[in-house]
């Protein structure tokens, strides 16, 4: 499988009244074709704004200060504003979390998706509208001829997340970042969301960073997922090495936050203390005052390792690793 | 929408009554036109005929019923001074007000629209800065002294441009206007400048406040996402969604730049509406300033609706059908 997005310490920090905050803190990340990577972690860990520094979208006080992003073998950091553009919608697409504020609430859907198109290829509007209905009909939104002409309002919450997506879908992008995409919907809609998003990713070969805080979601969904902890990845591997024999205690904590994961009677287990906020992280690791196996070692930061050698697919960032619980 | 348009018109019906009845009795009120129409030597035989020829004489119920009978046929009395219909003598210099106001509300969307969504879109810039403390001294100048100022600079410092009148007019559809003729401009662009002034100053801090919140909406950060350039981001989907608020401002405004060019028209003599109120007044000739402010009001009332119109053409979500009241 050939490599779609490689990202290598990619720092982007923010200038607040408080000093100079990192968002994101040297995340590498590799997602190849047509696979899912399920980025996970609390609000505020940096999650989504990873994506938006794939995106190029970060704004003013935010800056990506370091690293290297390659998309199709190209690095875009060092892209011009109008280089980015061209880029953005075309080889990589986003889809935000919120339905009901993506799209402009006073231009219809014909007007929203033919803009897309016209923005990087240079067709008729005809072709333009004839790709946003074929588009739409993938999706499986019904009549979608009708269905252009229509307002955002005119469409429930669901019915909307799926325009937005088949907006995302419209340029055939090698990379789709969906950030909690489904988290605004109802159940039922967000499971059929899910399954389409995989459908629709396999089938074009499309790779998906799917940026949430639920694991329940991601145990479906990822091929691999990176757990991301005050800005940095803390844990990465496969899926299912990820759920069942998580290295990380926070990982651990997570999984163990899930509700269904709990017995019915027993206390739902959390983690204990709150994510501490990025102007004021402790020297080292940042996960430690929240930690029941933090040591006088955690005082300096754990680097990135292999969890359990010689087995190389899951990795770690922590220098006290949870034994597997499987072995 | 047609039983809108009716329940609306049946409204305004009600607010030109109350709004006849209010100066019918506070003109009543301020002092007698008699004391200042007749020559202060003429005798009582004189002075009771002139009462009776203007229908002075009846009780003020009577003739407040009296003016709303001719109302109704369109005849909104005789001026007390000039003995022509007050309503022509108003629809003749309504052209002219007309024509100082909508140029000068043009000069304010033209200008102000861009310049605000500049200032909203780089708030912290020197020029976004410097356009918003422009904007306060437009808010905070009187317009009357900035009037003034203009004529001392551009008429009588440097010479560029006339102090007064309209210029040389020509007919459009049998109404004289100034703007087809450069004489005209050239004395139409200063007060028009000057009645903009304000709202300049409205349209600017409007459009960069609803700017500034526009850009930080998912919809803007999903339109860059797919890839848009900047000026469609800001052309599109932006300005269609703050001409929402911009509209309604300018159809309020609208009204009152037509009822308050008073003071321009004073100061830069324009023969308009506005300096026909301030001589009516001072010889309380009561059927000008009745008819005056009823057609004020009439023109508020269809620029208001002009402005319910425009709204569900510009926000999808608005249908008039729903609206109440």
């Amino acid at each position: 499988m050939n490599v779609v997005l490689d990202v290598r310490d990619l720092c982007t920090a923010f200038a607040t009244r408080a000093g100079v905050v990192r968002a994101v803190d040297h995340v590498s990340l590799t997602v190849h074709a047509g696979e899912v990577l399920g980025l996970v972690g609390e609000s505020g860990s940096g999650k989504s704004m990873t994506g938006y520094s794939i995106m190029g979208l970060v704004e003013p006080p935010g800056r990506v200060v370091g690293g290297s992003i390659v998309l199709d073998g190209r690095e875009i950091t060092s892209l011009s504003p109008g280089e980015m553009r061209a880029l953005r919608g075309n080889r990589v697409a986003m889809i935000f979390q919120d339905p009901m504020m993506t799209l402009n609430p006073v231009l219809r859907i014909d007007t929203q998706m033919v803009e897309a198109v016209q923005a990087h290829d240079d067709v008729s509007h005809a072709i333009a509208r004839d790709r946003a209905r074929d588009a739409l009909a993938r999706v499986g939104i019904p009549s979608p001829d009708e269905r252009l002409n229509a307002y955002p309002h005119q469409f429930s919450g669901g019915m909307r997340q799926r325009v937005a997506i088949a907006i995302a879908l419209l340029n055939r992008p090698d990379l789709i970042i969906a950030d909690e995409p489904t988290t605004a919907l109802d159940v039922t809609i967000q499971g059929q969301i899910l399954y389409e998003m995989q459908t629709l990713a396999q089938e074009s070969g499309t790779a998906l960073i799917w940026i949430t805080h639920d694991l329940s979601v991601v145990a479906g969904l990822a091929d691999r997922v990176a757990v991301m902890y005050a800005g940095r990845i803390v844990e990465e591997g496969g899926t299912a090495d990820i759920i069942e024999r998580p290295a990380h205690p926070y990982t651990r904590g997570l999984i163990d936050s899930v509700p269904s994961r709990n017995r019915r009677g027993e206390r739902l287990r959390q983690i204990p203390g709150m994510t501490p906020a990025l102007t004021a992280l402790p020297e080292g690791c940042a996960f430690q005052d929240r930690c029941n196996r933090a040591t006088a070692a955690c005082a300096v930061a754990p680097p990135m390792t292999v969890a359990r050698p010689p087995y190389e697919a899951q990795r770690v960032r922590c220098h006290h690793p949870l034994p597997d619980p499987t072995a | 929408m047609l039983v809108y348009l009716i329940r609306r018109s049946l409204q305004s019906v009600v607010v030109l009554l109350a709004m006849s009845l209010l100066v019918f009795v506070g003109v009543y009120a301020v002092g007698n036109p008699i004391d200042i129409l007749i020559n202060p030597q003429a005798d009582q035989q004189d002075r009771e005929r002139s009462i009776a020829a203007l229908g002075l004489d009846k009780p003020l119920w009577l003739q407040y019923a009296l003016f709303l009978k001719g109302a109704l046929t369109g005849d909104l009395g005789n001026s007390f001074v000039q003995g022509t219909p007050a309503l022509g003598l108003i629809l003749e210099r309504m052209p002219a007000t007309l024509e100082l106001a909508v140029v000068a509300m043009l000069i304010a969307i033209v200008l102000g629209i861009p310049l605000g969504l500049w200032a909203g879109m780089k708030p912290d810039s020197l020029s976004g800065r410097s356009i918003m403390a422009g904007s306060i001294l437009g808010f905070s100048l009187p317009t009357f002294w900035v009037g003034l100022m203009l004529i001392m600079v551009f008429s009588v410092m440097l010479g560029w441009l006339p102090s007064n009148g309209r210029g040389e007019t020509r007919l459009l559809f049998g109404v004289p206007v100034s703007f087809l003729t450069v004489d005209g401009w050239r004395h139409l662009i200063m007060p028009a400048t000057n009645l903009a002034l304000f709202n300049l100053a409205l349209m600017i801090r409007l459009t960069r406040a609803g700017t500034r919140e526009a850009l930080l909406q998912d919809y803007v950060k999903f339109a860059r996402a797919k890839g848009l350039s900047n000026a469609r981001v800001i052309g599109v989907h932006v300005l269609r969604n703050i001409l929402i608020p911009i509209v309604t401002v300018i159809g309020l405004q609208f009204g009152s730049l037509i009822a308050f060019a008073i003071v321009t028209e004073s100061v830069f003599a324009w023969p308009g509406m506005g300096k026909l109120l301030i001589d009516s007044i001072n010889f309380l000739d009561r059927p000008v300033i009745v008819a005056y402010l009823l057609v004020i009001v009439t023109l508020f009332i269809v620029i208001n609706l002009v402005v319910d119109v425009l709204y569900s053409a510009l926000d999808p979500r608005v249908r008039l059908a729903d609206a109440k009241g």
